[in-house]
């Protein structure tokens, strides 16, 4: 079992406001936009060092999407922040022809993903949110794992020529990936390799997956990690190569059931090898107040539930 | 730069156009598209500083425009091909299955002349505001330009956009509205409401001017007036006539999205002059 070390707990939006700062000091084509969430997001320090590429939108998140294409189109690297639901349920007309089809390289920030942004309740934590982005035709969708990887990851995205989704959110998490790699859009991780059964996950979920993975070990199960970062364009060969040595899976997600990492691996294995497939996911239902860590729990997000759905799937083999 | 005899000149040919390519498609927005058409007519044609032989979507060291009432495609078209965006006789595809002249304007199939995609109404004033914040970060003096409908003027978007750019001091933002009063379920008064769009943009804190959208005097004075670097983006009232040119079309909302038929069609060319010759 490949040994990860949690380098401190740190939110994966921090990450983004790190790698942020240093896109913008790489490349004076970033501006940074956003609907009131400045601290939220993360992007002080880059305000404070680029006053004049830190375009303040106020609530209105339909025109920060407008707007951020049309700064596209004179030639800038726009990054538009806010909370996942309000950049993209909210102004997914905007992103449709604004973005996708008008073709603009708009990168979307998004924070506060899912249940664990934890107590404000079900209105600001979306679990639609990857379903609604993969439908856009030529719309990139990447859900980094830890600080270091979403920093690195939305490093990457600036030279990603077209829209980019960037998955992020609010809890402190493990940090627990090696903070110098290269991020590269389009690639699956494979994390941890194992013979019996493959958990491909995405997000925080990942470390839940390492620590699943151990737990399973000591039982004498070969957990594979596969960390799908980019969820579209999927990395199909990975995912296969995969499945080819363990020929099950368990595909979770902080997601709901509908248009998520799940249906995008159930479509690829339907397709080219059917296979057993347990899913953990929200299901079809809105999330409720709570703290991060409970939640998880009750979502059965975490690597006891894990170990579980991968026992299951090894059943069904 | 066309002098108003010029312009008007012009206009013929492209209402000539706008009614035969709706007639052609067999579906369409012909009034709004006429009655846009000397606005339109003497903005690419005197106004704007643009040249079809060098543009480039970024717009560097040109102007640019905005249809964020992606339905009057048919005078925009009409319009670029006029000036030498790309040939005449492609105007004949109109909404045709493998057409660059998709039903509302896209950028997918590489247009000339075309900076956004447009359609979803309230959408086109935040984008150009873009443009023009872009313009300034980068020290371009250059304008950008964009087109709305008063019965768009209902989406909240707009208003949005009218607040940002406001607040940006996009002074090189000149948007126009094509205030005929019509929309597609009647007038803009009995259906939407939008009132008085003077004391409205005023109060967001724009330079507004107000002229009568078929008399090229009128239409060049506002532009001028809009150059005005006074720190407001300027919003340019145009009165207009929904179905200007054509006096079955004319001053109604019902030819709003209707395409003539080729009887309708011939009726409607025989008040037309052929100035430049038909595509």
């Amino acid at each position: 079992m490949k040994k990860y070390t949690d380098q401190g707990k740190i939110d994966t939006r921090s990450g983004f406001g790190a790698g942020l700062l240093e896109a913008g000091r790489k490349d004076s084509r970033v501006v940074a936009m956003t609907a009131d969430l400045k601290g939220s997001l993360k992007m002080d320090a880059f305000a404070a060092e680029f006053p004049e590429r830190f375009i303040q939108c106020g609530i209105a998140e339909a025109n920060m999407v407008g707007a951020a294409a049309g700064l596209a189109i004179t030639g800038k690297v726009p990054f538009i922040g806010s909370f996942a639901e309000f950049v993209t349920g909210r102004v997914y007309d905007q992103l449709r022809q604004e973005v996708a089809y008008g073709h603009t390289n708009v990168k979307i920030a998004s924070s506060h993903a899912g249940i664990t942004l934890g107590e404000d309740g079900a209105t600001h934590q979306t679990m639609e949110d990857i379903a609604l982005m993969r439908a856009l035709p030529g719309m990139a969708v990447v859900a980094p794992c830890d600080f270091n990887q979403t920093k690195q990851a939305t490093i990457a995205s600036v030279d990603w020529d077209g829209p980019v989704y960037l998955r992020f959110g609010r809890p402190a998490v493990p940090n627990f990936t090696d903070p110098d790699e290269p991020f590269e859009i389009g690639k699956t991780y494979v994390m941890n390799e194992g013979k019996d059964v493959s958990i491909i996950t995405c997000g925080h979920l990942v470390w839940e997956a390492l620590q699943a993975a151990e737990a399973l070990e000591a039982e004498g199960i070969g957990a594979e990690v596969l960390n799908v970062a980019t969820i579209k364009p999927l990395d199909e060969a990975t995912i296969l190569a995969s499945i080819g040595k363990t020929r099950c899976a368990v595909v979770a997600e902080e997601h709901n059931a509908a248009g998520g990492l799940g249906e995008a691996v159930a479509g690829l294995l339907a397709a080219k090898c059917p296979t057993p497939v347990e899913f953990v996911n929200g299901e079809d239902k809105f999330g409720q107040s709570g703290k991060p860590a409970e939640l998880m729990a009750a979502w059965g997000f975490d690597a006891a539930h894990l170990a579980e759905a991968a026992k299951r799937a090894i059943a069904r083999k | 730069m066309a002098n108003t005899q010029e312009l008007s000149r012009i206009a013929s040919q492209v209402r000539r156009d706008i009614v035969r390519m709706v007639s052609a498609a067999g579906s369409g927005h012909p009034g709004g598209s006429l009655g846009i058409t000397d606005v339109m007519t003497a903005l690419y044609f005197n106004e704007m500083k643009h040249d079809p032989a060098t543009w480039t979507r970024s717009a560097k060291g040109q102007d640019a425009f905005i249809i964020s009432a992606g339905h009057l495609a048919p005078v925009y078209y009409s319009i670029l091909a006029r000036a030498g965006y790309f040939p005449v006789s492609e105007l004949g595809t109109l909404r045709k299955f493998g057409t660059r002249l998709q039903g509302h304007p896209c950028i997918t199939d590489s247009l000339p002349g075309v900076f956004q995609s447009s359609g979803s109404l309230g959408q086109g004033l935040s984008c150009a505001a873009g443009i023009a914040l872009g313009k300034k970060l980068d020290g371009e003096s250059e304008r950008v330009y964009c087109l709305l409908g008063d019965g768009e003027s209902e989406e909240g978007q707009i208003w949005e956009a009218g607040m940002w750019a406001a607040h940006h001091k996009l002074d090189n933002l000149i948007a126009f509205t094509d205030w005929n009063g019509q929309q597609i379920d009647g007038p803009v008064e009995a259906v939407g409401g939008i009132g008085d769009l003077r004391d409205k943009w005023s109060a967001f804190g724009w330079e507004v001017i107000e002229a009568d959208g078929h008399d090229y005097d009128s239409i060049l004075k506002a532009f001028e007036l809009a150059h005005a670097a006074n720190g407001k983006p300027k919003m340019i009232l145009f009165r207009t006539e929904m179905g200007h040119g054509v006096d079955f079309m004319a001053g109604t909302h019902k030819w709003h999205g209707k395409a003539p038929s080729a009887e309708q069609c011939a009726q409607a060319l025989a008040q037309l002059e052929e100035t430049l010759g038909d595509y």
